[in-house]
């Protein structure tokens, strides 16, 4: 055997040690947190309100609140997104506006999640006078959520083949017909998916609504858009270090929740992409 | 894209052309978003930069109650938690993307994928509720010193929350390397480990810069994790155990003292000051990695 081969098997030997090396921590991390939170995980950790200064009692409010601000930064979300996807599709040429169009998503993608949080506070809370408020939290958190939609949908708008295009136009359909009755049903999955995945960024997320949003502490459960609310990762950070003495069980029972939310939308996420990947017709 | 000449009555073409500009609006709209950032950036953190010579701006102490707003420790302070960081998971990631997409079998790649997934899953605050408790006391213990909330803390949590983006970019680069390139290779003898890296990694590396930008521009913008694992001490990363001491990066500054500001304060002020320089710092890196994008995009057929 030659050296070249010893090399080799020495080689592949040191990267799927890296592989490893990369993986594991994410398993320690997912144990660690199920192990040490899955005991405050009860019903009334569920359902009832924090009380003690948060030291005892459930989490309540801040697991409605993440849904609520989910919810709207849904709302808010999904039309602008899929549609700048249709319009990227279905009706750009590959302009230099185009090229501006794309190079404008990449940057959203990239400005950091503290930067948006600013942006939200300068113009919602700010400017337009929505106070901190779930709705100013909402609309920062659907502008940062726009570019995982656009990019994921428009993939799978462009997925679906011209031809399906050409033959609605054949029969006499307008181009939004084709759209609307063959393309858009087609690449349901993929969008769905892509939303999923945006949504679940933003159900994360700490820094926007650290200025846009957040109570520290507010026992209750919120009435309007314009009220304040708290929210599951921002009353993780506050419990874990902004609150001396808080009984770890229930810093980890935090944890375990917001991370339960997460990966379960990621699950559904894999499962629709999985699921209609297999059925495709094409 | 064809044009097509609708047989369809007024009715439908007026509603027609109405969705037609409704979605072309809709398209346009991040131009606007951008645009829009950048001027409510400008509109609070411009009055810091005229009510504040640029020598105390540039200064070396962040001391905001006394009004010293000197950005250089904050900004060093970012640059070395990151780049710290891109070393570490650089390599890491690259490696990891060419297992995944060159050697390993098809169990290991069903396992590998969805975890990695996971792992771009997990909020930023769980991972730095998860460094502050268990990475943070270990960095403490193993190289016994007085706190565990260190740079090098920092640099790791970091490193792990810009694998996943290095990874998967990574790999796409790799699977657009025609197996041709593969095949040639293997039949003028080389092995499959001189393949990968002396034809498959080279023909991929305008794809892995553009992997590596993108990860550095997760990192420097990182904000919960960051906050938690660096100890936040403003103080200038100089020495070389700079590493090894907490530092403060410009996003765990915006974070932590935005709540306490008087809102039209100079503090106030200074805090959009630091997310301007962190906005063009990020337009930058990502305008660097997008024009790669746009070169492969133009020369296209390799896939």
């Amino acid at each position: 055997m030659n050296a070249r081969f010893v090399v080799q098997r020495v080689g592949f030997a040191l990267l799927s040690l890296i592989a490893l090396v990369v993986v594991l921590p994410i398993l320690v991390i997912v144990a660690i947190i199920v192990v040490r939170g899955v005991g405050a995980i009860s019903w009334e950790f569920l359902t009832t309100m924090p009380h003690d200064g948060m030291k005892a009692g459930g989490i309540l409010p801040a697991i409605v609140g993440t849904i609520v601000l989910t919810f709207g930064t849904a709302v808010a979300a999904i039309p602008v997104g899929v549609g700048s996807a249709i319009y990227l599709s279905e009706y750009a040429r590959d302009t230099l506006f185009t090229r501006a169009i794309r190079l404008a998503i990449v940057n959203l993608a990239g400005i950091p999640s503290v930067v948006y949080g600013l942006f939200g506070l300068g113009l919602f809370v700010l400017f337009l006078q929505f106070g901190t408020s779930i709705l100013a939290g909402s609309l920062t958190l659907a502008i940062m959520t726009l570019p995982v939609i656009i990019s994921t949908s428009e993939e799978a708008l462009r997925a679906v083949p011209t031809e399906y295009r050409t033959v609605i136009a054949s029969l006499g359909g307008t181009r939004w017909q084709g759209i609307r009755y063959v393309v858009l049903p087609q690449a349901l999955p993929g969008i769905i998916t892509g939303i999923i995945l945006g949504l679940l960024r933003a159900a994360g997320e700490t820094a926007p609504i650290l200025f846009t949003v957040s109570a520290f502490f507010l026992p209750r459960l919120p009435h309007s858009l314009f009220d304040r609310t708290m929210a599951l990762p921002y009353h993780l950070y506050v419990i874990s270090t902004q609150v001396p003495g808080m009984p770890q069980e229930i810093q980890y029972g935090t944890a375990l929740v917001l991370l339960m939310v997460v990966l379960s939308m990621n699950l559904v996420a894999t499962l629709i992409r999985g699921h209609f990947r297999r059925r495709r017709p094409w | 894209m064809l044009r097509s000449e609708p047989v369809a009555g007024t009715k439908t073409r007026r509603f027609e052309i109405v969705i037609e500009s409704l979605i072309r609006v809709l398209g346009f709209s991040t131009i606007g978003f951008v645009v829009l950032i950048f001027l409510f950036l400008l509109r609070q953190g411009l009055p810091f930069f005229f009510q504040v010579p640029p020598i105390n701006f540039f200064g070396t102490r962040w001391y905001p109650t006394f009004g010293l707003f000197g950005t250089l420790p904050l900004i060093l302070g970012s640059i070395l938690v990151t780049l710290t960081a891109v070393v570490i998971a650089v390599p890491l990631g690259v490696a990891t993307a060419v297992f995944v997409r060159e050697i390993a079998p098809g169990w290991a790649r069903e396992v590998l994928k969805p975890l990695i997934e996971v792992l771009a899953g997990i909020p930023s605050v769980v991972l730095g509720f998860f460094g502050m408790n268990i990475v943070a006391p270990l960095v403490r213990t193993t190289l016994n010193m007085p706190t565990g909330l260190t740079a090098f803390t920092g640099a790791l949590v970091l490193a792990y929350m810009a694998l996943p983006t290095i990874i998967s970019v990574a790999e796409d680069a790799l699977d657009s390397v025609p197996k041709s390139y593969r095949d040639a290779g293997l039949a003028l003898g080389a092995t499959k480990w001189q393949v990968i890296w002396r034809v498959v990694v080279p023909a991929a590396r305008s794809g892995i810069v553009v992997a590596v930008m993108l990860g550095l521009g997760r990192a420097i913008g990182e904000t919960m994790a960051v906050m938690m694992v660096t100890g936040n001490a403003a103080r200038m990363p100089l020495t070389p155990d700079s590493l090894f001491r907490p530092v403060r990066t410009m996003t765990a500054t915006i974070a932590a003292e935005m709540g306490e500001v008087a809102q039209g304060s100079l503090h106030f002020h200074a805090l959009f000051g630091i997310g301007i320089i962190l906005f063009v710092l990020t337009f930058l890196i990502n305008l660097a990695a997008a024009r790669s994008i746009f070169q492969k995009r133009r020369r296209g057929g390799l896939r």
